[in-house]
């Protein structure tokens, strides 16, 4: 735990501007579409307009003849360089080019290489693929029907579209627990599929050496390492001659986990050639081919005490996982962290039940700001906390406030086995509902209802999962969720990080420049921080699932004290006395009883790096490197309430506030945190009211365009309310938890009660997002439509 | 065409767009292309001192006109206050978006130098940031207004790295 003492300016925790913000203001940012290298090529993709289609043949001879192309690769070029098919991240494989038949629209079927993009984009034209057009699986509740068609001929044996089943909890209490309710509130639902859309689409440039045999890669990738340790694997390419290159990238939130088609064609193409290749996608292509989020179908049914005492959950989800199973998901957790589904209720049992199904649809489901499934997980208990309260004729409020875990309560073990590390629950809703004026609101809902005016009141609370994990529970694809620092501190005292995970624009130069500068007292401004370059830093798996902090934060922080450790043997030398005998001032050990004998940091680092005779057994220099594998998660939680009007007549409703309470440990920049909750609130609004990537029959996706697929504008959110409550986590070394995603997962929750509390004279129970102003109009009626699919 | 003062000039293909143009040919980097649909803004630039989406201007079209892009902000080393507010206000966090926002802010400045927060979030509506949820967007371009000394010229104030 670290002392939260107020620090001289410049030092350790704190509003702090950011670092990387010279070069962005300036237009001098370094995105992967700005990287250019002499002789570079571009590619391009030809994609299938189909769904579910045999390819019949490929002619590329008309493509190959335009002077301008350098080379056209397809799926059988690939087959015979084994490349054809990669492994998943979810122990399945995917095809990097189609061979034998197109499993969604918008799938890789050929890739041109030429001199500049738009003979490559004319190139894709001449290029004459014959199909066979078949019947596509589209609707995930259909996909195990006895007739419908099986999407993986590929996987020997295959006679249907089925994944896994998987579960977690007790399954025979939660039975039990429902026999002896008053009351039982069951509720479909669905979290529709989205999309992540970052700003910046994925991309990458391969720069093959034919000399040294030396591929670097620069890539809008989220985890560096991971995917060079997998280009190792699945291209047998050496690990030591990959050079995995993550300059600054345009947004991420999941969508930059995964190794796509395009990154490989890129690299072929640069075998191919012998010259640098980049491959930008497009935003259709953004949104039609990469990772998805969410789509899940679920079914909640929730128990309770007819005074209002919630007893047991169950949940059967149906989770569509497009044509691949690409999720990225520990081994042991097919559906992520799903099952902490519980939320922050003290329940006395809970069981949920996930089936995975292939449909014809883009693979994915690792992405948006929250890779883990823990959005869906919230969402469920959330809604059905609220179906409860309206069944009860409860306030919403005050049905949490009674069923909220307890701060006594903590570390808390789970009905599906969760160590929640630490949380003050009642709290956190207090200070929301104070800021909300929460009474004085349902006074004015009720006056204005009495006028025939829409207004509602939603509240969640969420518990979110985050900082994967612990090695002995978690993986991806066998490599264990640890994470390397290496801190090094320079002869005159300032200090450079090297850190394995990678910022998207989370401020990390200047967040994780804190941490060193929070433990050391070495000014922010003196530590470097290296990101990004496989070459240049230690290994670990990348920036995901809120997992910076509190994982590869708390490598920074280990690493940090045992330089300061190291230093006080110096320093011991140097004074010529015990190091028992000093004591840390913040950059300075110093003498007990005699503060004015003493040596700052950057004297032991000179000294470390000089002729100083040093204590038997000490190396030189000032060094320190850490590998973290975290003993539990951390459990970030908040308490969000948002106020929205409905427009009666034409059903669109208006977000007018949101209040977001957020306890993540101490922050280490305050500005940053809040930052991170207003794009994840944001994030939020955007899937409750606006997103959806839907399909028609034929599996056609109506959300490939942002024309299509609404993100929300500055005038779509209002100004957001934020607030804190600080509960450290026992186990993190400076006892922080992470933020990134929390307001993404807590906030969706928030605005469909909203909606929902206004529809309340309506009857509607329960209408599906995105809440558009059709499906509310629907829902006013009586007749809610399924909003992922174009079909009624 | 002159960018950001300077002239230049170029043969280009009729169907070249200006965002290309810019980023490839003049290697300005810092403006952005974000979508296919004219919809995200990351790609704005001035044309004739109007703020335009440089997506949906062919290059050929800009012959002969004034283009001013995110580079052209900072004037003789001193940044503009716009980048100033940015930086004080966190008003960027992957950046992408940034370049577009703040030549819309700018423009927005030069014609209504006190504007309300209603004012600034219908200027911005034509842009996504996708980090933000545009609040800190908002708030620097209200420092912008309130640290600018009526001309767009910055106030003394020592901002940045
Ligand atoms: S690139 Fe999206 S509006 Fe220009
Ligand atoms: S700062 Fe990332 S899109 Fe605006």
């Amino acid at each position: 735990m670290t002392d939260l003492q107020q620090r001289p300016d410049g030092v350790g925790f704190g509003r702090v501007i950011r670092k990387e913000d010279a070069r962005f203001v300036r237009g001098k940012g370094n995105y992967v579409d700005d990287i250019v290298l002499p002789g570079m090529l571009f590619g391009a993709v030809l994609r299938s307009p189909y769904a579910h289609a045999k390819i019949v043949s490929i002619d590329t001879s008309a493509a190959e003849a335009h002077p301008k192309v350098k080379a056209v690769i397809t799926g059988a070029l690939l087959e015979t360089l084994s490349l054809a098919w990669i492994p998943s991240l979810s122990h399945d494989v995917i095809a990097v080019l189609a061979t034998d038949k197109v499993r969604y629209q918008g799938q890789e079927v050929a890739f041109v290489v030429a001199e500049d993009k738009y003979a490559a984009r004319d190139a894709l034209e001449l290029i004459d693929v014959e199909y066979e057009v078949l019947a596509p699986v589209v609707d995930a509740k259909r996909a195990l029907d006895p007739d419908a068609a099986v999407i993986r001929t590929d996987i020997e044996g295959k006679k249907d579209n089925y994944i896994f089943d998987w579960g977690s909890g007790d399954e025979d209490a939660t039975e039990a627990v429902f026999k002896k309710a008053d009351v039982i509130v069951e509720q479909d639902m669905l979290y529709p599929r989205v999309h992540p859309a970052p700003m910046e689409t994925c991309g990458a440039v391969a720069d093959m050496d034919p000399i040294s045999g030396k591929l670097t890669i620069y890539c809008t990738t989220q985890a560096p390492h991971a995917h060079r340790t997998l280009y190792a694997l699945v291209a047998g390419l050496p690990e030591h001659k990959l050079r995995v290159f993550s300059p600054d990238i345009g947004g991420g939130f999941g969508n930059k986990v995964g190794i796509y088609p395009g990154y490989v064609l890129a690299v072929v193409g640069s075998i191919l050639t012998k010259r640098p290749v980049k491959w930008v996608e497009d935003r259709s292509e953004n949104l039609m081919s990469t990772s998805f989020a969410r789509d899940y179908h679920m079914h909640g049914k929730i128990a309770a005490t007819k005074d209002g005492k919630i007893l047991g959950l169950r949940v059967d989800v149906l989770a569509d996982h497009g044509a691949f199973n690409n999720t990225a998901q520990p081994t042991k957790f097919p559906a992520g962290f799903f099952h902490v589904f519980s939320g922050s209720y003290d329940l006395e049992a809970a069981y949920c039940a996930v089936k995975g199904v292939y449909t014809n649809k883009a693979p994915g489901g690792v992405a948006y700001a929250c890779s883990f499934r823990v959005t869906e997980a919230v969402y469920v208990v959330e809604r059905m906390v609220d179906r409860l309260a309206l069944e009860l004729d409860m306030d919403p409020a005050d049905l949490r406030m009674k069923n909220l875990l307890r701060p006594e309560q903590f570390p808390y073990t789970s009905p599906t086995g969760w160590e929640y590390d630490s949380g003050e629950y009642p709290r956190a809703l207090e200070l929301a509902m104070k800021m909300a004026g929460y009474w004085d609101l349902r006074k004015e809902q009720a006056e204005k209802r009495a006028r025939g005016e829409l207004m509602g009141i939603g509240i969640s609370f969420f518990t979110e999962t985050v900082g994967a994990g612990p090695k002995k529970h978690m993986d991806i694809l066998g490599l264990g969720m640890a994470d390397g620092c290496e801190v090094r501190v320079h002869p005159t005292g300032k200090a450079v990080v090297r850190l394995s995970v990678q910022t998207q624009g989370q401020g990390h130069e200047t967040t994780f420049a804190q941490i060193v500068s929070e433990v050391t007292g070495i000014p922010v401004a003196d530590v470097e921080v290296v990101h990004g370059d496989t070459d240049n830093t230690p290994f670990g798996l990348g920036t995901y699932g809120s997992r910076s902090t509190p994982v590869s934060g708390a490598a920074a922080a280990v690493a940090s004290k045992r330089i300061v450790d190291k230093a006080r043997l110096i320093a011991a030398a140097m004074l010529e006395c015990s190091p028992d005998d000093l004591e840390w001032e913040l950059g300075r050990w110093q003498v007990k009883g005699d503060p004015s004998a003493g040596k700052t940091i950057a004297e032991i680092a000179f000294a470390a790096h000089a002729t100083l005779e040093l204590p038997e057994g000490l190396e030189g220099h000032l060094d320190a490197s850490c590998v973290y594998d975290p003993p539990n998660l951390t459990f970030p939680f908040g308490a969000y309430i948002c106020v929205v009007d409905v427009d009666p007549g034409t059903a669109k409703v208006t977000v007018r506030r949101f209040i977001a309470v957020d306890d993540c440990g101490p922050r280490i920049n305050p500005m940053i945190v809040e930052g991170q909750v207003h794009g994840g609130l944001a994030d939020g609004v955007g899937m409750a009211l606006m997103e959806s990537i839907a399909f028609d029959e034929d599996g056609n996706c109506l959300g490939g365009s942002l024309m299509d697929y609404l993100l929300p504008t500055s005038i779509e959110c209002p100004s957001w309310e934020t607030g804190e409550t600080v509960t450290p986590s026992p186990h993190h070394p400076l006892g922080l938890k992470g933020v990134g995603e929390s307001a993404t997962v807590g906030s969706p929750p928030a605005v469909v009660n909203a909606v929902l509390d206004a529809l309340k004279p309506f009857g509607v129970k329960h209408a599906d997002m995105p809440l558009t102003p059709a499906q509310v109009w629907r829902a006013m009626q009586g007749r809610p439509m399924r909003t992922d699919m174009a079909i009624q | 065409m002159t960018v950001n003062g300077e002239a230049v000039s170029g043969e280009v293909e009729p169907r070249l767009l200006l965002v290309h143009f810019l980023r490839d040919n003049l290697r300005l980097t810092g403006t952005h292309w974000g979508c296919d649909t004219s919809n995200c803004g990351t790609c704005v630039v001035w044309m004739d001192g109007v703020p335009v989406k440089s997506c949906t201007v062919l290059a050929a079209m800009a012959s002969g006109r004034d283009i001013r892009t995110v580079e052209g902000l900072e004037v003789n080393g001193e940044l503009d206050p716009v980048q100033k507010g940015f930086i004080e206000m966190h008003g960027l966090q992957c950046g992408f978006c940034t370049p577009g926002m703040m030549l819309t802010a700018r423009w927005l400045l030069d014609h209504n130098p006190d504007p309300s927060e209603t004012e600034i979030r219908e200027a911005i509506s034509g842009q996504i940031c996708r980090c933000t949820g545009y609040e800190n967007i908002v708030r620097a371009i209200r420092w912008a207004a309130e640290n600018s000394n009526g001309n767009g010229a910055a106030m003394k104030e020592e901002v940045g790295a």
